[in-house]
């Protein structure tokens, strides 16, 4: 702590710590739901806000007709309290009004702790809000805890494609601590329907004509099931050989109810779109079981999955990388093993 | 159009390490290269402006050793290059980082359009696009898969930014900061001409007072965050491969999975 105490003169920031207090999420909604890495950002807020002696607070922009569902699931996870703002320009997710409408909550009520899921749309968000305020972010966080001793938020994040961990702090001359925590780092917290809160409203500082952009259309994805969100992925690599080859990863992923996933290399040979394409240039996923079939495990693509709870390697490569890091191998030619797993899949789960 | 990309040497992710005994990355050894993500954001430059005419201006924050990424991007052919360089812009984080690189493109001027890539894939934050957008006081679009049309005149340019459900179609006013992903093009590789100019071509590089800017906001003084530790991260399990015939590895496998209650 020594040199975080010398550096302290020559820091900027210049807020007075003692005035930011209580730990807020920022309640994401997308296509009229809230985002389940909200309420799990409330299940561990909640362990911090403890640890601080703080309230959990939830931060919600949507429209009028979303406000009460939104507040409750809020409360039902965790918050005490829920700031909101409610505008017709707030129904869908749109950087102007959402980063004005927080950075002018944040600047009135000064949190503590801000926590924003790392989607793209928390991402996108969070850059914005914390360059307005002058504060620290850290992103993409899968630790969180409160330093005993300084009280300060240790931020827990991988670099350099997972490679290394880092823990990150921020001085105190900068306050709110702001960081964006990867989906499915945390666990889901008990929800509990009966616990109520209190709710604080304020308006938009924003009109529609200040807004600089407009959603003209959303094309959904191909894929039922998004990578991102799945459970269950069945992964194939160059060991599939070609385009139509997928049609095997495919049907064990049906079978299992499953998301279908790809290595760089086939996303690249063209035998698969890049929505598909998990690791560091690619999504980065954490299901329970991940099922690689015929990718070698570069660390590239490592990088994007290997969080997974169950990892699932078939290769006809003994010495593909992938074994390292497999809960289970399989060394085999994935053309003979992935038809016989999907019929005994389905045979166990009568599909 | 005039068009800034900012760019970043990062270090080849696959290669970095950490001594075991200091705790702290080891850094000796390592080789460099153009951040993935901003390849596609030079390539996008490039493209835009063979379709609307104009100019690429590329930036980038670094040691003097980064002057290499902007020979490359000379060496496909953008219009001019602006290394970073100064004891002050050390330390930065993403906040610094941003409100630096901002202060270059207003010093270029009337720049209508700023690509970056969606993120490095050293920090992996993707905060510093947003960061600029904002400290410029323009629009952004980040995770953009495709640009769909640019009206120059009418200063409005329309995309398609690549979400985790599927492509938003969206319009922003110009100027806008856009963030590229890996989909949106193939960069071309450097002609052997290209290689050859780039060499020769003479980077100027700026410092603080050069761009104008307030040295309490650069480099480490104007980062809000620290690192205070680094360490490996925990190695998963060895990995259990299953050996012998599939008639009998293939039941045992699949009795494992189910009993893991995640197949339902």
């Amino acid at each position: 702590m020594a040199n975080l105490l010398l550096e302290k003169d020559e820091k900027t920031g210049g807020v007075d710590a003692s005035a930011y207090k209580n730990v807020w999420v920022f309640i994401e909604h997308d296509l009229g739901k809230v985002s389940s890495v909200s309420f799990e950002l409330l299940g561990q807020g909640r362990n911090l806000a403890n640890d601080l002696g703080y309230q959990l607070c939830g931060l919600l922009l949507c429209d009028s007709e979303q406000t009460e569902g939104f507040i409750k699931e809020g409360f039902a996870y965790g918050a005490e309290k829920v700031y909101v703002m409610e505008s017709p320009l707030l129904k869908t997710y749109r950087t102007d009004p959402f980063a004005c409408g927080a950075t002018a909550l944040i600047q009135k009520y000064k949190p503590e702790i801000v926590l924003i899921g790392a989607t793209t749309q928390g991402r996108d968000f969070a850059g914005n809000v914390a360059t307005a305020l002058g504060a620290g972010l850290t992103a993409d966080c899968t630790g969180l805890d409160i330093d005993p001793e300084t009280k300060f938020l240790r931020q827990t994040r991988p670099a350099f494609g997972g490679s290394i961990m880092a823990v990150i702090l921020d001085y105190p001359q900068f306050r709110p601590q702001m960081a964006t925590v990867r989906p499915k780092a945390f666990p889901m917290p008990a929800r509990d329907d009966s616990r109520k809160g209190e709710v604080l409203r304020d308006s938009l500082p924003m009109t529609e004509d200040q807004v600089r952009t407009k959603v003209l259309d959303f094309i959904r994805g191909a894929e039922a099931i998004n990578l991102v969100d799945a459970e269950i992925i069945v992964s194939g690599g160059r060991g599939v050989g070609n385009a139509d080859n997928f049609k095997v990863i495919k049907r064990l992923a049906d079978a299992l109810r499953a998301a279908v996933g790809a290595s760089r290399a086939a996303v690249d040979s063209g035998w698969i779109s890049y929505e598909h394409q998990v690791g560091q240039t690619g999504r980065t996923v954490r299901p329970k079981i991940y099922i690689a079939a015929g990718i070698s495990g570069a660390i590239q693509h490592q990088a994007g999955m290997k969080t997974s709870d169950i990892i699932v390697a078939i290769n006809k490569d003994p010495e593909a990388p992938i074994f390292k890091i497999a809960t289970y191998g399989i060394i085999g030619d994935l053309f003979t093993v992935l038809p016989l797993l999907t019929e005994e899949f389905k045979k166990r789960l009568g599909r | 159009m005039k068009i800034a990309v900012c760019i970043k040497q990062v270090p080849e992710t696959t290669e970095v390490k950490i001594n075991p005994n200091t705790n702290t990355l080891v850094r000796e050894g390592v080789s460099s290269i153009t951040n993935p993500f901003d390849e596609y954001a030079v390539e996008e430059a490039l493209l835009i402006r063979e379709k609307h005419g104009g100019e690429v201006h590329v930036i980038s924050m670094g040691p003097p050793q980064a002057i290499e990424v902007l020979k490359n991007a000379l060496a496909v052919g953008v219009d001019k290059a602006y290394l970073l360089s100064d004891a002050a812009f050390a330390g930065a984080d993403t906040l610094a980082t941003a409100y630096t690189l901002s202060k270059m493109i207003e010093k270029i001027g009337d720049v209508d359009l700023v690509i970056c890539g969606k993120q490095a894939i050293d920090g992996d934050t993707a905060q510093v696009g947003p960061g600029i957008a904002t400290r410029l006081g323009i629009s952004q679009l980040t995770y953009v898969s495709k640009v769909r049309e640019i009206d120059a005149a009418k200063k409005r340019i329309v995309v398609e930014r690549f979400l985790e459900n599927g492509r938003e179609v969206v319009e922003s006013s110009l100027p806008v900061v856009i963030t590229v992903i890996k989909d949106i093009n193939e960069p071309r590789l450097p002609s052997l001409l290209g290689i050859k100019k780039a060499a020769k071509a003479q980077i100027p590089t700026l410092t603080a007072k050069d761009i104008g800017a307030d040295e309490n906001k650069t480099g480490l003084k104007g980062s809000p965050t620290w690192v205070s530790k680094v360490f490996s991260p925990e190695s998963r399990g060895g990995g259990e491969v299953l050996k012998g015939e599939l008639s009998e590895v293939l039941p045992l496998l699949v009795e494992k999975m189910m009993e893991s209650k995640f197949i339902k």
